[in-house]
């Protein structure tokens, strides 16, 4: 029983409860860093990291923290794993780091791993706490990471930097590595899966 | 007389040519939560701006007096929004005893400022550009202005969007990311207002 407990955690964050298309948390990153697949990658990972500790942490201190200062106490949890995580990215992957920019800080202020925190983790046990908080961070990194591919192969012909689509045969939308084409694609994407879902729940 | 030229271009860029909402995906949050009237959106985008040019001031004190002096700035974030909280709190109590009709007005719209990573965005950035503490009053009136702006925009467009025809599929969250597409559009006008 308790095993399917924790597999039912684990997947509502992918699919079912997903922090960008159904929740609409985590917008800011979501639509800042997918200019292309890497960054999308990097920026799911590196939030990934930062929801499963912070889950671990809060969960630990849920029963000694006061009532009255428990969100203060996740605000600084959450920030410390994102300066771990910045000093991490900035000494092994200086790219990325460069490329993400001040985005890498601003975690601390996406309110998907806030809620995570403050709806769950503060909550429940260790293991669940953590099991929701990687279901979560994946189901945000895949979102990231197709609609990076999305803008990437649309705006620069190429995925995961490597240019399949030569010059020749396509031209480059350059709108959509561009600010426009993130909200255009992120809008689509999300109707094009309400439509599906809707369509499903006629249906049934 | 230099510097004045600098300043205002700081102001104009942060405004309308890099507007931070439709340019820098800082604030998406009450962009799209806080959009649907514009005379709230209105409210909350002088609360914001307010808050910004505040935390502009605040944050580069703390930067440049205190971290950089001792070598810390592995701190900046823990500290930044450790400031940014208390700094909201200190307003909301300040405002409820001055002046309760603008606590009537703002009152709600205070504490959800915490979480709009425009602010934390706002300091960040201007720690990262090295900008001088005038400078950095600048962009943050700037950016509190550009956010207003896209803010009340967008505001008007989603109350003409209530009479709107509009796919099932695409109601709510879908429609209003798409019509910020096209403003994000439209605002790429004015890149051609300052050529870096």
């Amino acid at each position: 029983m308790a095993k399917k407990t924790l597999t039912y955690e684990f997947v509502k964050g992918i699919w079912r409860e997903n922090a960008v298309i159904k929740m609409l948390l985590g917008m800011c990153p979501a639509l800042a860093v997918t200019n292309s697949a890497s960054n999308g990658l990097a920026m799911g990972l590196a939030s990934t990291f930062v929801v499963a500790a912070s889950g671990l942490m809060v969960s630990l201190i849920r029963r000694i923290v006061p009532g009255g200062v428990r969100i203060p106490t996740y605000i600084i949890i959450i920030a410390t794993f994102v300066t771990l995580a910045e000093l991490f990215l900035k000494a092994y992957l200086p790219d990325i780091s460069k490329s993400l920019g001040p985005y890498i800080p601003l975690i601390i202020v996406n309110c998907m791993i806030m809620g995570r925190a403050e709806f769950f983790a503060s909550k429940h046990p260790v293991t669940p706490a953590v099991v929701d908080a990687l279901g979560t961070g994946i189901g945000f990194t895949w979102v990231l990471v197709v609609l990076g591919a999305i803008r990437e192969v649309l705006g620069s012909g190429s995925i995961f930097g490597f240019a399949f689509l030569g010059e020749k045969i396509f031209t480059p939308w350059v709108v959509m590595v561009l600010p426009a084409g993130a909200f255009l694609s992120l809008g689509l994407m999300i109707g094009v899966i309400n439509y599906f879902t809707l369509r499903k729940r006629r249906a049934a | 007389m230099d510097s004045m030229i600098q300043i205002m271009l700081i102001f104009i860029s942060a405004a309308v040519v890099n507007n931070f909402v439709l340019a820098y995906f800082l604030g998406i949050c009450p962009f799209l939560g806080v959009s649907k009237k514009t005379d709230t959106a209105l409210n909350m985008g002088f609360a914001t701006t307010f808050v910004m040019v505040l935390t502009a001031a605040i944050s580069w004190l703390i930067n440049n007096l205190i971290l950089l002096k001792y070598n810390l700035p592995f701190l900046q974030n823990v500290t930044y929004i450790i400031t940014i909280a208390s700094l909201v709190q200190l307003v909301e109590l300040f405002v409820r005893k001055s002046s309760p009709s603008l606590y009537r007005s703002l009152g709600i719209f205070l504490p959800l400022i915490v979480t709009n990573c425009a602010i934390l965005g706002l300091a960040l950035f201007s720690a990262l550009r090295e900008y001088t503490f005038v400078q950095s009053l600048f962009f943050g009136l700037g950016a509190g202005v550009g956010f207003t702006l896209a803010l009340v925009i967008m505001a008007g467009i989603r109350e003409e969007l209530e009479f709107a025809d509009v796919p099932e599929s695409l109601k709510g969250a879908p429609i209003t990311l798409l019509v910020a597409g096209m403003l994000a559009l439209a605002f790429m006008g004015f890149a051609g207002l300052i050529s870096a």
